[in-house]
């Protein structure tokens, strides 16, 4: 509820890219990385509701110490599939692969990606892999956990690990040519005029994300190509009994999976770092900094990997230095969050629904990322490894962090998607609801994990009880939450009112086409002569932004302020 | 995205385009570094750990058989860096002849690496429950393929390593399966680039490329020499462990 | 942003003979070394041949001496990405030690090769 428009109301445009062509067919062969995008929305979403199903089934079951729902076997099943889903085909793809598919080209002034007919086959490949995923779960389930540790995974388990293996390893390919055509269309793609640190840092923290995308998921593709390898032909790499080290596999594993969680959290931090300038109205405080921060996020956070075997027989060695490395890459993700807070300072703040999953997003991946810290420190580890401490402090970051930023970008780049806006204060409702019952759910999670609850077992003590049901009544609360935005995001694509170009009003060159944009993106190439967030050098906004909040000067700095 | 003669609708010019994809092109090279590097990684440390099983291992590969692969497919590298030179320079009958040799010499390969893998299935060296370092030194009357001089070697090898290493069969198993995974995925990539230069040729058959325009050529000789480039790697790591007993 | 204003440059053919025959000559020589016994520099001469070989293939048939700076960086980062994965995960191996103070198998390998009992 900004600015209420002067003049006459917004209409739709004529043609754009959703009414351009017509039929199944237009959809299913498009290269438009915009439909691209959508066609990822509609099996992501579809993906986040099974998991979610999943993840109501374990709250469900661990409502009373011996829990009736599920049997043992069945409870094994339910956690390793919620894992699977949510991480490989949820958390993983979701703001890459929809934002950044629809943004990128939009944000650096290009016609599309680089590679459409790969962006599409992206989607394709995510499609198989995701039926071949569940197909084994319908056919034997799996329950090796989402980290598929061997030997169990290779030699015991009864469930199907070796089509769940196959479906995430197809997956991969999806995640790498994603990855890929970010990057290059990032380098060669831009427009006249935007240089490297004119990019919204939105585009900055997907080139960080697709960095790790393409060094890192090779190594899990070919991980887990060897562990299916020896679970059907036995290969004997990861398997004790012939000479093979277990803990090989979990270097192979966390190599990948740990900077993985970066490919989670990077984008959503590209997401509020617009939110945020957005709506305090100000140039982001430390653009230099953000963007060097994402890219050190990336690398370092290759190198931190082991701090998830801290309990396995790694070398004590090994241990403490990684121990260390892991306490270095909590700096880059500080200055971020420092820089954020700093950006509201003196900024003109308005409450809309995006700014409040900003808001959230804050707050939560503090948390997120100090218990972090927590359980990198060496000692501290031994006690609460695999203890729901560990569950608490990812879900801080994986939903307190990464879903929030989703919902929010989602919210906020909808006017741009669909053309209509989102009927505000349901939106706002829902958005206190999601605040709400997700401290519910996890909140105690943390203290039941200092009291010494592990994580993945069906039944618990009963003095343990109290927490659980506070943590069950929650997950109940966060999932009406999430049913709300899926309802009247819907509807509103379809009846909300019509936003027009920029409703916020945003800097950012996606803004400066009509909503929902043309198939070719813009009317003419733009040429882009000003600096990101500079709202104080941008009459066409329509803004009165008074000098001197945030800008060095009235006149357009060349570079920044900082 | 609709295209104009060989641009595509989201450039601006053809030198853009190239530049592009072969940035693409670079980038998915780097990503296959890593794919092989998990397995060169669980190699290492095998190979470490279990010297003697793997020195064993090597010597029960044919090192002429070997030695010629890596000839061809080092012969096949030059080719196809003479087909982007005929590109480049507009030679048209010459680009067609050079992609043919690469093909040619690249399924010269498989037919040997073909034989390398039969006699392995033969003499019960693939991993799996049949796998039986001690095959045929046991069963010499099964493995006539090995004459008389290289059997009574072998088995004074295998008598050696045994001392040295009493879990030979598993550990051998170790180096096979790293044999195998290596090798195989190596020719699965050059596979997947016989199909390319298949589809190249055809191409240049029908005389699409010329100095303005060779950007497949150029790519897809990118990617064979990668091909290349881990078989250089795997000749030595594979075949010549410890040969000089 | 006008990364893309390099002109074409074509090899020679002449530089492709000499390249593909220096690589057979190398092929010969990694032959012949594995012959001789070097004890734990067979490995470290291998690798150097085929570094050497991996090099001349990369330079000269893959143009990346003519490259942008870009690809070279793309092919550093690469590199380094590699020896990220193989020294981190070694740098355990080799110094793992087990709850009895036994030394991994790898360790013992080569505290032997570099002389100490320890
Ligand atoms: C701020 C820096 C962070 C630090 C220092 C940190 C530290 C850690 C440590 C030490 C563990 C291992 C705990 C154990 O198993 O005993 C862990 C687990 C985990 N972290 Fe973080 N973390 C950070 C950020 C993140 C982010 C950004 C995400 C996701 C988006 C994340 C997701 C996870 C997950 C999924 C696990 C558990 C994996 C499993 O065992 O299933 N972490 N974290
Ligand atoms: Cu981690």
């Amino acid at each position: 509820m900004r600015t209420e428009a002067t003049g006459p109301a917004p209409e739709m445009p004529e043609k754009h890219y959703l009414n351009a062509t017509y039929g199944i067919r237009s959809w299913l062969l498009t290269t438009d990385h915009k439909r691209i995008a959508l066609l990822y929305l509609a099996s992501v979403t579809f993906f986040f509701f099974i998991g979610g199903f999943f993840a109501m089934m374990i709250r469900l079951h661990l409502l009373t110490p011996n829990g009736y729902l599920l049997t043992p076997d069945l409870y094994n099943r339910m956690f390793t599939m919620h894992g699977v889903t949510m991480v490989f085909f949820f958390l993983i793809p979701s703001i890459p692969a929809i934002l950044g598919n629809f943004l990128i080209p939009l944000m650096v002034g290009a016609k599309d990606l680089a590679f459409p007919k790969i962006n599409l086959l992206s989607w394709y490949i995510y499609v198989v892999g995701g039926l071949f995923t569940l197909w084994s779960m319908v056919n034997g389930g799996l329950d090796t956990g989402w980290t598929f540790y061997t030997p169990f995974s290779t030699l015991y388990s009864n469930s199907a690990v070796a089509p769940a293996v196959v479906g995430v390893f197809i997956t991969g390919f999806s995640s790498i040519l994603t990855g890929l055509n970010f990057l290059v269309t990032v380098h060669t793609m831009r427009a006249p005029g935007m240089t490297w640190f004119r990019l919204p840092l939105f585009v900055w923290a997907h080139y960080a994300t697709s960095i790790v995308m393409i060094l890192g998921t090779p190594v899990i593709a070919i991980t887990l190509g060897l562990a299916a390898m020896e679970r059907v032909f036995g290969l004997g790499f990861f398997n004790p009994a012939m000479g093979g080290d277990p803990i090989l596999f979990q270097h192979l594993f966390w190599f990948y999976s740990h900077p993985a969680v970066y490919i989670m959290i990077l984008p959503a931090m590209g997401v509020i770092s617009e939110l945020i300038p957005t709506f305090a109205r100000k140039r982001l405080f430390g653009y230099h900094f953000v963007a060097a921060a994402s890219l050190a996020i990336a690398v370092i956070g290759f190198v931190v990997w082991t701090h998830h075997m801290f309990l396995t027989g790694q070398s004590t060695y090994a241990a403490v230095a990684f121990s260390f490395l892991t306490f270095i890459v909590a700096i880059p993700s500080a200055i971020k969050t420092f820089n954020w807070t700093a950006t509201l300072f003196g900024g003109s703040i308005s409450f809309d629904t995006p700014m409040l999953y900003a808001f959230g997003f804050l707050g939560l991946f503090m948390i997120g990322g100090l218990t972090g810290l927590f359980l990198g420190a060496l000692g501290v580890d031994i006690n609460i490894h695999d203890t729901y401490f560990v569950v608490a402090h990812f879900h801080y970051i994986m939903v307190g962090g990464a879903v929030m930023g989703y919902l929010g970008g989602l919210h906020f780049w909808w006017p741009k998607i669909t053309g209509r806006m989102y009927p505000e204060w349901l939106a706002r409702i829902a958005a206190f609801i999601l605040f709400i019952g997700f401290n519910f759910t996890f909140f105690p999670q943390f203290i039941l994990g200092i009291m010494g609850m592990p994580r993945r077992y069906h039944t618990y003590p009963p003095e343990f009880q109290i927490y659980n049901v506070m943590s069950t009544a929650g997950a109940s609360i966060l999932a009406i939450g999430y049913l709300l935005p899926m309802v009247y995001l819907t509807w509103a694509a379809f009846y909300g009112k019509v936003a027009g170009d920029n409703p916020w009003p945003a800097t950012g060159l996606e803004w400066k086409t009509q909503s929902p944009p043309l198939t070719e993106n813009f009317e003419v190439t733009p040429v882009v002569t000003w600096e990101a967030y500079d709202f104080h050098n941008r009459p066409d906004l329509g803004l009165d932004v008074p000098a001197g909040k945030g800008s060095p000067g009235v006149v357009a700095p060349a570079h920044g302020d900082d | 995205m609709h295209r104009t003669g060989a641009l595509y609708g989201q450039f601006k010019t053809l030198e853009q385009q190239k530049d592009t994809a072969t940035l693409g092109m670079w980038i998915f090279l780097v990503t296959e570094v890593m794919f092989f590097g998990g397995i060169m990684l669980a190699y290492t440390i095998n190979r470490h750990t279990y010297f003697h099983a793997f020195a064993m291992g090597s010597n029960t590969l044919s090192l002429g058989l070997g030695g010629f692969n890596t000839v061809v497919l080092l012969a096949s590298s030059f080719t196809m860096a003479m087909a982007v030179w005929s590109a480049q320079t507009s030679k048209k009958g010459l680009i067609t002849l050079f992609l043919s040799l690469t093909i040619f010499l690249g399924f010269v390969f498989f037919g040997v690496k073909y034989v390398e893998y039969a006699q392995k299935f033969h003499h019960h060296l693939v991993p799996g429950k049949t796998f039986d370092i001690f095959y045929c030194v046991r069963n010499p009357a099964k493995c006539s393929d090995i004459d008389a001089a290289d059997m009574a070697k072998e088995k004074e090898e295998i008598e050696a390593a045994v001392q040295a290493d009493p879990d030979l069969n598993a550990h051998a198993q170790l180096y096979y399966s790293a044999y195998f995974g290596m090798t195989g995925l190596h020719a699965l990539h050059m596979v997947i680039g016989a199909g390319l230069l298949f589809w190249l040729l055809k191409e240049s058959v029908a005389g699409r490329f010329n100095a303005e325009w060779n950007n497949p050529v150029d790519i897809v000789g990118l990617y064979w020499h990668f091909v290349d480039i881990v078989w250089i790697y795997l000749f030595p790591l594979l075949y010549l462990i410890d040969r000089h007993k | 942003m006008s990364e893309h204003e390099h002109t074409e440059h074509i090899v020679s053919p002449g530089m492709y003979l000499a390249i593909i025959t220096t690589l057979l000559i190398l092929t010969g020589l990694t032959v012949g070394a594995a012959f001789v016994n070097l004890g734990r520099f067979n490995i470290a001469v291998a690798l150097l041949i085929a570094t050497v070989k991996a090099t001349l293939v990369v330079l000269i048939f893959m143009h990346a001496k003519y490259a942008p700076e870009r690809t070279k960086l793309v092919i550093i980062a690469g590199i380094f990405w590699l020896a990220l994965l193989l020294f981190m995960t070694l740098s355990d191996y080799a110094s793992r030690v087990d709850y009895r103070g036994v030394r991994y198998p790898m360790t013992q390998i080569i505290s032997h090769t570099l002389g100490n009992r320890g």
